[in-house]
């Protein structure tokens, strides 16, 4: 078992002509993803590499080759409506890796999805991957840009807005033998898919994970809401690590979401809030890993 | 991206917000003339000179003040506010230098209030916040009256109802005259347009007043852009910034594609990612250095975005050290590695250089780092490296 994708997974690759898309698609591949289908408009009837089909929709993809999943590497512009095609085609999962949409076009998207069964992780984040058993992990399923190799498979889940602090904790995690389960980056813009909360509810809920590492940021208050729907209800321990303890109130901090204001959202605050829910706040970056040990 | 009151009053009155007359002055001596014409124009005595600088607080910091005596008297305002070095409780102790002036309208006051709109990120939705109390600071008073406030989300395949603009009329208060109404609702759709159009993500007037005439006017006006959607409003962007109000270094930085946040410390991070960077500069702390800035190369930087973000730390003068932490996922370590060297070839290493590398291509960056001739500590961890600096710099 594992949370929202496995080796059986069947993706779709939304721009997997583009630059990126198609880095990363043949990354995913080399992982072992099954990568069914792409989609490019105006490139229909294409093979990506030889071995892919490509469509000038998502309907498409889903009707022929059976796509469930989606993954976007679509440019800011049209990000938002790349998601919408998704779950308009009945795609239960969208991951959308793009950095940089407009929040305004999230808020609609958020409310359009309110309608369908479908997931969103993302936007502005690395993805979702369930390690397999093969060699550096592979066999499993990849979902995004993260390293496959550093990953291993196991009981851990890794749950995170930070794409390179997700990799550091994987990192840690695995020097220290300890495997994952599935890891998710749901990204760092103020509106986007898939919370803390709802995450920690799949976690929570699969048998195969045994403990949870949480990475949260400064900005907005999900931290918080995930401290006390853990106090209530996480039956598995957490580690949490809130990265932006020394960032300076009123500035952006790379991601569109961490940012401190009005005094609110402070690492401190969250910080506070997890202990306060008996999660072990690992006191460095690196400590994710032997904290989460120590409590295992 | 912030603007100043005096342009957020431009776009408001292209969506039909309405604001008092006023004009905007970069030094003393348009004053006199622009007075003129708003006395003329209004026929009151009263005009209010206003520092433009994109931090809060100005009244209180004696950034605002009226002038009752006419245009000479006007310009005798105008030479205390312009140039001042004003210090707001938003602006730190240093302050920030006056430049722009905005020349305005005097108003015959009823009553003041306070009307916001803002991205609220756990309903996911644009919400309206009103509250009866203006010119206060709203947070204080969601803090100690929270029932003086309230707030209305809006569906956004919807926009701001009918009924949502009279429930928050009969909030405010300002239902009871049908031209006050009227005049409310104007604004308050104007001001849900503006937001969506312009692709805000916070449009704040406070105060809202409504005049003894009984018109509902946004007497300030503060505008943030959501950077995100600069691609859909180029030329607005261009138009708008004021780069005397922003870091230049952090403008430098945003031209190349790179994110800098200029700290107060002395050890220099370039990190990929922006969560791996804030963490780097927590655990920079936490050993006892102090981070001189926050710097995330992004996750598929070029070398010359990395030379680029490299030659910013070297020729920044209170760097005494420097940290290079970097987990390659997309990023691939040899281009790290080679845009460091680049840098410091052009520009010298004067100061300790601690690297940490991990991840996509690690061997080959370092195999770079070595052959470099640089001296260059490598660390295995981000805690061995974050060590390893502040002791460099300390000895």
């Amino acid at each position: 078992m594992s949370i929202l994708v496995d080796e059986k997974t069947r993706v779709v690759f939304q721009g997997i002509t583009g630059e990126s898309g198609s880095l990363h698609a043949r990354a995913c591949i080399a992982y072992g993803t099954k990568v069914v289908a792409g989609v490019t408009p105006g490139r229909g009837g294409q093979k990506f590499d030889e071995k892919v089909p490509v469509y000038d929709t998502v309907e498409e993809a889903v009707k022929k080759d059976g796509a469930e999943v989606s993954c976007i590497f679509v440019p800011p512009v049209g990000a938002a409506d790349a998601i919408i095609e998704a779950a308009a085609a009945g795609i239960r999962l969208v991951v959308c890796i793009t950095d940089g949409v407009p929040v305004i076009d999230m808020v609609r998207v958020r409310r359009f999805l309110e309608g369908t069964n479908t997931k969103l992780v993302g936007p502005n984040c690395p993805g979702v991957i369930t390690p397999g058993t093969g060699p550096s992990s592979t066999g499993g399923c990849k979902i995004g840009i993260m390293p496959g190799h550093i990953h291993k498979k196991g009981n851990i889940g890794v749950l995170s807005k930070s794409g390179t602090l997700t990799y550091e904790a994987v990192g840690q995690l695995t020097a220290l033998g300890i495997g994952q389960s599935s890891c998710i980056g749901i990204g760092g813009d103020p509106v986007g898919g898939l919370d803390f909360v709802d995450c920690l509810k799949l976690f929570n809920d699969d048998p195969e994970t045994q403990g949870v590492v949480l990475i949260g940021e400064i900005g907005g208050n999900a931290e918080q809401r995930a401290a006390e729907w853990i106090k209530a209800n996480m039956k598995k321990p957490v580690c949490a690590f809130i990265a932006g303890r020394t960032a300076p109130p009123g500035k952006r901090m790379g991601h569109a979401g961490a940012i401190i204001a009005g005094g609110k959202g402070t690492a401190a605050e969250k910080m506070a809030a997890f202990e306060a829910a008996g999660v072990k706040v690992a006191p460095t970056p690196a400590e994710m890993g032997s904290t989460m040990k120590s409590l295992m | 991206m912030k603007i100043h009151e005096y342009q957020a009053k431009q776009v408001f009155r292209r969506y039909g917000i309405a604001v008092p007359e006023g004009q905007a002055a970069f030094n003393v001596d348009e004053v006199p003339a622009i007075a003129k014409k708003l006395i003329d124009q209004t026929g009151n005595q009263v005009v209010v000179i206003k520092a433009q600088i994109h931090a809060g607080g100005r009244g209180k910091g004696g950034g605002v003040k009226l002038a009752k005596g006419g245009p000479e008297d006007a310009k005798a305002v105008a030479e205390k506010i312009l140039g001042m070095q004003l210090v707001t409780k938003q602006t730190g102790p240093e302050g920030q230098k006056v430049r722009r002036i905005y020349v305005e309208q005097g108003l015959d006051i009823d009553r003041e209030m306070y009307f916001a709109m803002l991205v609220d990120r756990e309903a996911r939705r644009i919400a309206v916040i009103a509250s009866r109390e203006g010119g206060m600071d709203i947070e204080e008073v969601a803090e100690s009256h929270p029932e003086k406030i309230l707030t209305v989300h809006i569906d956004p395949l919807l926009g701001l109802a009918p009924y949502q603009i009279r429930k928050l009329a009969y909030f405010l208060g300002l239902a009871d005259k049908k031209e006050t109404f009227a005049s409310f609702a104007k604004l308050a759709e104007g001001m849900y347009k503006c937001f969506v159009g312009e692709d805000c993500s916070l449009v704040e007037v406070n105060p809202l007043l409504v005049t003894k005439q009984g018109n509902v006017v946004a007497l300030d006006g503060k505008v943030t852009f959501d950077d995100n959607a600069e691609f859909r409003h180029k030329t607005l962007f261009a138009e708008l910034r004021d780069p005397d109000e922003e870091d230049p270094v952090e403008l430098e930085a945003k031209k190349v594609g790179l994110s800098y946040v200029s700290l107060h410390g002395n050890i220099g991070c370039l990190v990929n990612g922006a969560g791996l960077a804030m963490a780097t500069m927590d655990i920079i702390k936490h050993y006892g250095g102090e981070p001189a800035n926050f710097l995330d190369v992004g996750g598929g930087a070029s070398q010359e975005q990395v030379t680029q973000a490299f030659r910013m730390i070297l020729s920044d003068p209170g760097v005494k050290g420097i940290f290079v932490n970097i987990f390659g996922g997309i990023m691939r370590c040899d281009i790290v590695a080679n845009g460091v060297v680049a840098a410091t070839k052009e520009l010298g290493l004067k100061v300790p250089l601690v690297v940490r590398l991990e991840g996509t291509n690690v061997e080959a960056g370092r195999r770079i780092l070595d052959e470099s001739g640089l001296k260059i500590q490598s660390a295995s961890s981000m805690a061995d490296g974050a060590q390893k600096i502040v002791a460099a710099i300390k000895a």
